[in-house]
């Protein structure tokens, strides 16, 4: 018999006219690179969703920035039709799988799946073991009361482990190694039996098909065509096509213009029942009037109660963006716009610089995610941008009681400060226990608090530290690879704030402060990073025809200093008939290249020099998006 | 390597001029013929002039046939000119360069000559100049020279110090040049030495001795460029290998200071950033008309010329290659291998681009209202000359001169 059901069959598990115990919800998760999204490919295949012919890897990543990093950015929810025979009889079940997205940066990606689900498949890549992702995935699911079902992929790999890894699962999860499923998303191998797995672990969902409808907003994606489309999943009653709903936290109300699942293309439906996941068109043309987390009912038949609301991401780290050309700025703000409809964590406010111009300080999740947005912005919208250093936020009460909140380092507020605060999170570090030496040194140097430490297995620890979001956020994790030859893995979340002995050094040039240049860091660091930047910029500004002295400054009191000498000659000495259209051609281009100049007091600072030191090469993430 | 050809569109096959250089004539500039001799005995390591050492270079463009080709290119621009009513001007100027014009038999420098004058005539106290390496000549040969028509000789003496010119690799014994400069002045030939500074190894003092030669050789005009390595040339490689250092701009600055102050002291005044002469007469008038966007017509292989017309201009230049030259003209084709139409953005930028490098300078008056805003800051730099700026001229100082690229981008901004 074919797993894939018949027609018969299918008719027993149409949109909207599928009982709940018919339907499985499920996600995979895992630490990034474990093969969520090559599993789901087979899914694809074998369910009968995506034929041959239309199959690529990753089916799923479909952004162009999904391709070519090879990792998810944004989960999505497939419905698969899948037919299991138990004592002769054979039975359809209509599978909903959520891709997730691994990256640290996007785990508020995962708790949104996770809402709308049942069951999760936790997925290892048998080479590599638990990874700290791997926990705090888990952790998730588990504080969302999910079916667990853990699997070893890749076990085609010659370097995996599987019988190793089976172990430190079962001790992990519950229950006996042996039934720790073995797959490969290459070859397919144990897919089938996964499947089969899901339907028998997975509850189906429970809701009250009789009481007016309730269904959560898992994800809303702003789509050119068709404006807004809204991800949902039903928990009780019905949704049915060109019926008004309404957003329960606005009360706004809207027509419902379609109404479909992902299969996974989109496929109009006749509604959505108790337990299905699917998608909503209603015209708006802003993700914020169809806001994950939100619950959306009937208008006829409005329900009281909303459910558990959800809360947008918090961005934890800021940078400036400034186009480099200083006319795009209207075409930033545009842009800004525009991924903002798709991108709730996305938060920004305009700003100036005295050495950058018009821009906007914008809030991320992290660097993944702010390395995204910008290439977003440079490609889809053909922007040259430049960066400012990341920073996150600080939180300064002042003598007077009165309390400053800091995004931006150069608006350190001056005065009588009391106290400064800054963003700690908890994080988990596993690596093999040789490494337990290197990780400490490293977490004491940035300023770690050790919390705890547990053996997973003989061989792998996992280390639990409270951090400065500060110190990890920039080449930590670069660091703690490179010292523990990439064998260890971080996981962090927030956990609130910790005072701390921070100062604000600035850099000036010829006296002059540059706003873009202003940082805060821990009083012991404070000489490093002015004696760092000085040198940096010392040998990026061109000389100028007068000396130009470059400062780096902890309030009044200078703690570093560097000075570029004059240029005494620019001139070109010969200038025959022949050079004459050279020179000419040279004079243009250094003009057009003054444009791009900016004016510090008198000293002409090219953008590149800003570039150049902005884009510090210690300041982790680039080139190293994966986690 | 010989220097790339700036970009620019492609002439016509026959070369003609705009119509309207011919309409727009409030006044006809001044005329001055360039004649390109591209071959030299040897090619020093930092030079990247459009020059060949072999004496055949193919398809009928040799040395010797070289002469015959040039007068074809003569014959061309009167025909061409006078199309646009711009033919009947006497050349104020002549100026053989090269390359070595002096490794052509003298009689071949002589019958261009005799073309030029035959085909637009000679202003009455025309300057003609030819370049010349000091061991490219003899008494009989400049002799010659001055008898045919020529007033003027320039040597290649670069440096006076042996272990300078081995790096330049020059082939001139150093001893040559006061007697070439002797023999020169015994034909009634003006003299002027160029020299070059900054080569690798030479140091301040090794300077001094170069420019106090010069000096004593009783020449009425120097020349003194800052060694630029050039890409594609053989200093460029050995730079790259580490053989030879980059010249250092803070120490090519204070050798300019230096000849400045040896020269004025010995009678010579600056009246272009790297020129400087006894008197205003002594000036090298060709250079001067570049300086000051006159019209002259490059003849020769890779040669430019400049045919002003008010706000207007065309610039352009040949195919660099002799054997192409050659047969493009053998062809009745123009040599012309691109050309430029400034309109007046261009010209205006030009005129304070070359003006500014002038002793005389440039009227604040010439330059767009933006840029006369940026004069006295310019003077607060000591970069422009004070006294000068009061009276309405942009001149720069010896500060300025040094920093003319940071000048004349303030000025043209
Ligand atoms: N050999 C082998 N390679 C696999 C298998 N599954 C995935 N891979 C490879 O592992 C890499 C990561 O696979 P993905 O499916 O993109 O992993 P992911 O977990 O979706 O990654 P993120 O979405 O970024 O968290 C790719 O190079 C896959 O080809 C497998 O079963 N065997
Ligand atoms: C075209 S050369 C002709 C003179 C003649 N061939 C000779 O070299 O004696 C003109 C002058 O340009 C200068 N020159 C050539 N290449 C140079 C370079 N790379 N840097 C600075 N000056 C250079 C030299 O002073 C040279 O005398
Ligand atoms: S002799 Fe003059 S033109 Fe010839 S290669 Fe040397 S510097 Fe250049
Ligand atoms: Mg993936």
């Amino acid at each position: 018999m074919s797993p894939i059901p018949s027609t018969e069959l299918t008719s027993r598990i149409q949109p909207a006219a599928t009982p709940p115990s018919l339907l499985r919800n499920f996600c995979i998760i895992a630490h990034i690179d474990h093969g969520k999204s090559t599993l789901a490919d087979r899914m694809l295949q074998l369910t009968g969703v995506v034929d041959q012919r239309a199959m690529r890897a990753q089916y799923l990543d479909r952004m162009d920035i999904e391709r070519e990093r090879g990792i998810t950015i944004k989960s999505q929810a497939v419905r698969m039709p899948w037919a299991v025979e138990q004592d002769g009889t054979t039975t359809p079940y209509a599978l909903n799988m959520i891709d997730t997205p691994g990256h640290v940066d996007f785990t508020y990606e995962v708790s949104r799946s996770l809402a709308a689900c049942e069951g999760a498949v936790l997925l290892v890549d048998a080479a590599q073991g638990i990874e700290a992702q791997t926990l705090a995935n888990l952790y998730l699911a588990m504080e969302n009361d999910l079916a667990i079902i853990p699997v070893l992929n890749k076990i085609d790999l010659p370097a995996a482990q599987p019988e190793r890894y089976a172990e430190e699962i079962a001790g992990l999860v519950g229950g006996d190694p042996a039934d720790v499923l073995r797959v490969s998303g290459k070859t397919g191998a144990g897919v089938t039996e996964l499947l089969d797995r899901i339907v028998a672990t997975v509850p189906g969902p429970v809701g009250d098909a009789e009481a007016p409808a309730r269904a959560m907003i898992f994800d809303s994606v702003y789509d050119t065509y068709r404006g807004v489309v809204t991800y949902v999943r039903v928990v009780d009653g019905q949704l049915n096509p060109r019926e008004k709903i309404v957003m329960m936290s606005t009360r706004a109300t809207h027509e419902l213009l379609e109404i479909g699942v992902i299969s996974p293309e989109a496929i109009r439906t006749q509604g959505l029942g108790v337990g299905e996941v699917g998608y909503l068109i209603t015209g708006v043309k802003d993700v914020r009037q169809s806001k994950v987390g939100d619950t959306v009912t009937n208008a006829s038949k409005p329900a009281n109660q909303a459910l558990a609301e959800y809360h947008d991401p918090r961005p934890m780290v800021f940078s400036g963006l400034y186009p480099i050309d200083g006319s795009d700025y209207p075409v930033l703000r545009d842009a800004l716009d525009k991924l903002k409809l798709n991108d709730a964590a996305l938060a920004y406010e305009p700003e100036t610089s005295v050495a950058l111009g018009f821009g906007f300080r914008v809030g991320f999740l992290g660097l993944l995610h702010l390395e995204i947005i910008r290439e977003r912005l440079e490609r889809e919208f053909d922007l040259d941008l430049i960066s400012t250093a990341p920073n996150v936020v600080y939180e300064v009460t002042m003598e007077d009681r009165s309390i400053v909140t800091v995004t931006n380092p150069s608006e350190f507020p001056g005065g009588k400060i009391g106290e400064v605060r800054e963003p700690v999170v908890k994080a988990t570090i596993l690596a093999p226990s040789e490494f337990i030496g290197a990780v400490m040194e490293l977490c004491q140097s940035r300023r770690g608090d050790l919390q705890g430490m547990d053996y997973l297995s003989a061989e792998r620890v996992e280390m639990r530290y409270m951090l400065p979001l500060a110190e990890i956020v920039f080449d930590f994790f670069d660091q703690l690879k490179s010292k523990t030859r990439g064998y260890a893995s971080l996981d962090y979340e927030p956990a609130g704030e910790q005072a701390a002995d921070l100062v604000k050094v600035d850099i000036l040039l010829q006296g002059e402060q540059v706003d873009a240049f202003s940082a805060i860091v821990h009083k012991e660091k404070a000489y490093a990073y002015g004696v760092m930047m000085a040198g940096k910029l010392k040998d990026l500004i061109p000389r100028q025809q007068f000396e130009v002295p470059i400062q780096a400054a902890v309030g009044s009191r200078v703690i570093a200093r560097e000075t570029i000498r004059a240029i005494r000659k620019d001139v070109l000495a010969k200038c025959y008939g022949g050079d004459i259209s050279r020179k000419r051609k040279l004079l243009e281009k250094q003009k057009e290249g003054k444009k791009r100049m900016k004016t510090i007091g008198r000293v002409d600072v090219p953008q590149e020099a800003f570039i150049a030191a902005l884009s510090s090469d210690d300041s982790g993430g680039k080139d190293k998006p994966k986690k | 390597m010989t220097p790339a050809l700036p970009d620019g569109e492609v002439p016509p096959p026959d070369g003609h001029l705009p119509g309207w250089v011919g309409q727009a004539t409030p006044e006809v500039p001044g005329f001055g013929v360039y004649l390109h001799v591209p071959f030299c005995a040897v090619r020093c390591g930092y030079c990247d002039f459009n020059t060949y050492t072999a004496s055949e270079l193919g398809g009928g463009a040799s040395q010797l046939a070289y002469a015959q080709t040039a007068l074809r290119e003569i014959d061309l621009a009167a025909r061409t000119l006078e199309a646009v009513g711009r033919g009947s001007r006497e050349v104020g100027t002549v100026f053989v360069g090269g390359g070595t014009p002096t490794v052509l038999p003298t009689e071949d420098l002589v019958r261009m000559l005799d073309h030029v004058r035959g085909t637009w005539g000679l202003e009455s106290g025309a300057e003609v100049t030819t370049e010349a390496n000091p061991d490219s000549v003899t008494p009989g040969s400049l002799a010659r020279l001055a008898e045919a028509g020529f007033t003027r000789v320039s040597f290649g003496m670069q440096s006076a110090v042996p272990h300078v010119l081995a790096t330049l690799e020059r082939t001139h014994d150093p001893a040559r040049v006061p007697e070439a400069v002797r023999w020169a002045q015994d034909a009634g030939l003006a003299v002027s030495l160029d020299l070059i500074y900054g080569t690798p190894g030479e140091s301040l003092d090794d300077w001094r001795r170069s420019v106090e030669t010069a000096v004593a050789c009783g020449v009425d005009h120097v020349s003194a460029y800052a060694l630029v390595v050039e890409p594609g040339t053989k200093m460029a490689v050995q730079v790259r290998r580490g053989e030879l250092d980059l010249p250092d701009g803070d120490d090519q600055a204070a050798k300019y200071e230096l000849v400045d102050d040896l020269l004025e002291a010995s009678g010579l005044a600056w009246y272009e950033v790297s020129n400087w002469a006894r008197t205003p007469a002594d000036a090298c008038q060709h250079n001067l008309a570049y300086w000051r966007g006159a019209d002259w017509w490059g003849i020769g292989p890779g040669a430019h010329s400049h045919v002003g017309a008010g706000e207007r201009a065309v610039r352009w230049w040949n195919v660099k290659h002799p054997r192409a030259y050659a047969s493009r003209l053998e062809g009745g084709l123009s040599p012309a291998a691109g050309r430029e139409l400034l309109g007046p953005a261009e010209v205006g930028l030009e005129r304070t681009l070359l003006g500014s490098r002038i002793r005389e300078g440039l009227a604040v008056a010439s330059l767009t209202a933006r840029a006369r805003t940026a004069v006295a800051g310019l003077v607060a730099d000591e970069l422009l000359d004070g006294r000068s700026a009061l009276q309405g001229r942009v001149v720069l100082t010896r500060r300025g001169r040094l920093l003319a690229d940071t000048v004349v981008r303030a000025l043209t901004d």
